[in-house]
């Protein structure tokens, strides 16, 4: 009985993922290429975390931060998304922007590559702080309004 | 996870605190460096901020502190659209006494309720009160509903009716959710004053501890008659008034 | 307790007359599920409602729809709480509308909410403070309540459990209107809703739509259907309904004659019933003119109460007296300005403080989704009808409408 439950599993598992790379082959032609950020927060993990443990766990470490900080008025700096912002999203030559809709954007270069919803940006600001202050423009999204 | 003080950290965060440093405006009043609240604590609820605005002060025609707090918050106005339906955090009022025809300036904003009705009635638990008294609305929750605009005694909510664009980074609004007055937590956790008190150039409104008899919001509601706006509802609101 | 050997079928669901009845339902729920799509799209401004009129048409419909599903599960409630055998045959009929009613409403609502896809949010995440968190409940529990009425009502192996699921429904339908009643009356800063008669109001309210919407969905199952049903059949639902309908105007008349006592709500009053504001129109007209007396009239009337026609008239009247009364109510009731500053004249206002009333234009969007509503519900009943056996045979119940004083 327990051979043939393993046997169906790994057979289920194994169709899952020819159809998953299947998927992954069409309509793919780009890889993501987040922008580089402005600085290191430090040598050792480069991000705030070590990069492999912010690619998986990003998500998670904002939410609970986010709730910390809306909550209990904690206001560190290590996983507010302000400060992702402030890191990662970068001017290009011309000293604008990328809009949130754009694959120069750091989080949705990675966000529309994989197909997962971004909601963050209905409401919090896509541009680093110094932008608002300073007026800079934001390059116009394609075909949107 | 790691310390969130670990000083790997350090430069980084002393990097990003001087970008937000040269960001903070000319003219900011800190009130108090010593009232500044670390990052990393919680508020708790041995504060309670509060407002004493003075109408006799606060003058006809001045809406200094309404067009602040539009920019600090981003509130834009789309012309285009009905009046109604745009955001509104504070607004003037001019009030004239049926009896007397005493005329009586001033602004009105959420009024940071101690028993908010707007908690009460909210099904999911988006309008809450932080434990220093001020009342927000956690829109990642919020659905919409709009109860606690129905059941608002002072109409100080207001409803994102369309799809925004640069939101302050501060400040996220968005369509669907409701939302009010903030008081300005995000500068009150950096000990600053919110953006409406520091813009009225009539020192008509005095923020504060209410929990601290030496603030100079409770000397004065200690010593001088003050009233809250709708009283007979006993919401204890953290936003009182003189001179009404 | 003998069931008088009625016996049950399904809609006959191949005429061509079902098909189109099918489809025109299913056009008017996609034209619905359109204008919440286009509302969420482009966000509630391109409705007629706004930061001063916050509850507009869907709420309307919305209610109507939570309202008639109590009280029309007040039929069978007559039938297994009351032992009047003659509602048996209507009692399943009366369980399908009060499910598919209700869920016609709770569509419109979620619908309309600025974030319905948050809707999980409201499933998971609960302030037990909120009346609104306890009418989740309420609708969820009404529901399964019902499904088991029903249940017990169609398994006859269950029949020792008719009469107590019957008292548990019973009961349901009122915890569950008082609860929607409450959800304006804990209102405390409106003055329109500051008030405990909005409870039995909105109870009395249930009834009468209820049975309203019971009557011309009944009639028009016979006529569609092709079912015979003697005019006798529909003399007491439809004595019921008259009784219900006076219920409802004593209730409105104290509401506005306590209102008078209170010196501060005389404006409210005023600007309600007399000021000449689309609210005092809809009240004299369409809530007591064509909702209540004419209704009443036909009702009594020796000969045209008792025609078909007559009672469809009647019932079809009283719906649109319960529209314009909510109508009155929810929205006439936000239109009257808040006092904020007693004593004190507002001059001007950057929020509109100053207004006599607030006005509110309902958008066609808005109409839409509430008539996609009530269209899910119609749907959903025909449905439930085609699969299961709701519908009494008419053939079995002659003993009943031939001799209806022998069988209490
Ligand atoms: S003034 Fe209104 S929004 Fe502010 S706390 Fe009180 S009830 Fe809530
Ligand atoms: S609109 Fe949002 S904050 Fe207001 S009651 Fe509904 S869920 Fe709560």
């Amino acid at each position: 009985m327990r051979y043939w439950l393993t046997t169906l599993g790994l057979l289920f598992g194994l169709a899952l993922s020819v159809v998953v790379v299947a998927g992954d082959d069409e309509g793919k032609s780009w890889i993501p290429s987040p922008p580089k950020a402005k600085q290191a927060a430090n040598e050792q993990t480069q991000c705030v975390e070590p990069v492999d443990v912010m690619r998986r766990m990003h998500g998670s470490y904002l939410k609970h931060h986010r709730d910390k900080t809306m909550y209990l008025g904690i206001r560190t700096k290590q996983y507010s998304l302000v400060q992702c912002i402030n890191c990662h999203v970068t001017e290009n030559e011309q000293g604008e922007y990328p809009s949130i809709q754009s694959r120069n954007h750091f989080c949705n270069s990675c966000h529309e590559y994989a197909a997962v919803k971004l909601d963050c940006f209905q409401c919090h600001a896509t541009r680093p702080e110094e932008a608002y202050e300073n007026q800079v423009p934001m390059v116009k999204p394609e075909g949107h309004h | 996870m790691t310390d969130e003080t670990n000083p790997n950290r350090r430069e980084f965060i002393k990097n990003t605190a001087i970008v937000a440093g040269v960001a903070v405006a000319p003219g900011i009043f800190l009130h108090s460096v010593s009232q500044a609240k670390p990052d990393e604590h919680p508020v708790d609820n041995s504060v309670r901020w509060g407002m004493l605005i003075d109408t006799n002060k606060c003058t006809t025609g001045c809406d200094d502190c309404v067009q602040a707090c539009n920019k600090e918050h981003g509130l834009t106005i789309e012309p285009s659209h009905r009046a109604e339906t745009q955001p509104q955090w504070i607004r003037k009022v001019e009030l004239k006494h049926k009896q007397t025809g005493k005329q009586t300036s001033l602004p009105v904003m959420c009024q940071h309720c101690e028993n908010p009705p707007c908690q009460d009635v909210c099904p999911t638990g988006a309008s809450f009160k932080r434990e220093d008294g001020i009342v927000l609305v956690d829109k990642h929750i919020c659905i919409g509903c709009r109860y606690c605009m129905m059941a608002c005694p002072y109409k100080a909510r207001s409803f994102v009716h369309e799809t925004l664009t640069e939101q302050k980074p501060y400040s996220p609004r968005g369509k669907g959710t409701v939302e009010s007055c903030t008081m300005c937590v995000h500068k009150v956790d950096k000990g600053e004053n919110p953006a409406c008190v520091t813009s009225c150039t009539h020192g008509a409104i005095v923020f504060g501890d209410l929990n601290d008899p030496n603030s100079e919001i409770s000397q004065k509601l200690a010593t001088e008659q003050s009233m809250a706006l709708r009283e007979g509802l006993k919401l204890n609101p953290g936003v009182r008034y003189q001179g009404v | 307790m003998s069931k008088h050997n009625i016996t049950f079928e399904e809609l006959q669901g191949n005429s061509t007359g079902f098909y189109a009845l099918v489809g025109i339902l299913g056009a008017l729920v996609a034209m619905g599920l359109f204008a919440a799509y286009t509302m969420e799209h482009h966000g509630h401004v391109i409705t007629g409602m706004d930061n001063q009129v916050v509850w507009g048409l869907p709420h309307i419909f919305a209610i109507f729809l939570i309202l008639s599903a109590s009280g029309v599960l007040n039929v069978a409630s007559i039938g297994s709480v009351f032992r009047k055998a003659f509602y048996h045959p209507l009692a399943r009929l009366s369980g399908l509308l009060a499910i598919t009613l209700l869920v016609g409403g709770l569509v419109v609502l979620v619908l309309d909410l600025g974030r319905p896809d948050r809707l999980i949010v409201a499933m998971t995440s609960y302030n037990f403070k909120s009346i609104f968190t306890w009418n989740v409940f309420l609708y969820n529990g009404f529901i399964g309540v019902v499904g088991v009425y029903l249940w017990v009502m169609m398994d006859r192996s269950l029949q020792q459990f008719y009469r107590p699921m019957g008292l548990i429904a019973f009961i349901g339908r009122f915890i569950l209107t008082t609860g929607t009643g409450s959800i304006f009356g804990f209102l405390v800063a409106r003055s329109a809703y500051d008030t405990a008669i909005l409870a039995p109001l909105f109870i009395a309210m249930s009834l009468v739509l209820g049975m309203a919407v019971f009557l011309l969905v009944l009639i028009a199952s016979c006529v569609w259907g092709k079912r015979a049903m003697g005019i006798a059949f529909l003399e007491r639902p439809k004595n019921l309904l008259s009784l219900f309908l006076v219920a409802v105007f004593y209730l409105i008349t104290v509401y506005f004659i306590t209102n008078l006592y209170v010196t501060k709500q005389h404006d409210l009053v005023y600007f309600l019933l007399a000021s000449g504001s689309i609210y005092s129109y809809l009240f004299w007209i369409g809530y007591l003119a064509l909702g209540t007396v004419i209704p009443l009239a036909i009702l009594y009337h020796p000969i045209v109460g008792k025609t078909r026609n007559g009672i469809i008239a009647a019932a079809s009247l009283v719906v649109v007296g319960g529209f314009s009364l909510l109508y009155t109510i929810i929205i006439g009731g936000q239109a009257f300005p808040l006092e904020i500053f007693s004593g004190m004249e507002v001059i001007s206002s950057g929020f509109f403080d100053e207004r006599a009333y607030h006005p509110y234009v309902p958008s066609v969007w808005e109409f839409m989704l509430g008539i996609g509503g009530i269209s899910f519900a119609m749907l959903l009943t025909v449905m439930g009808m085609r699969i299961l056996p709701f519908l009494f045979v008419p053939s079995s119940l002659s003993a009943i409408h031939l001799s209806p004083e022998e069988i209490d």
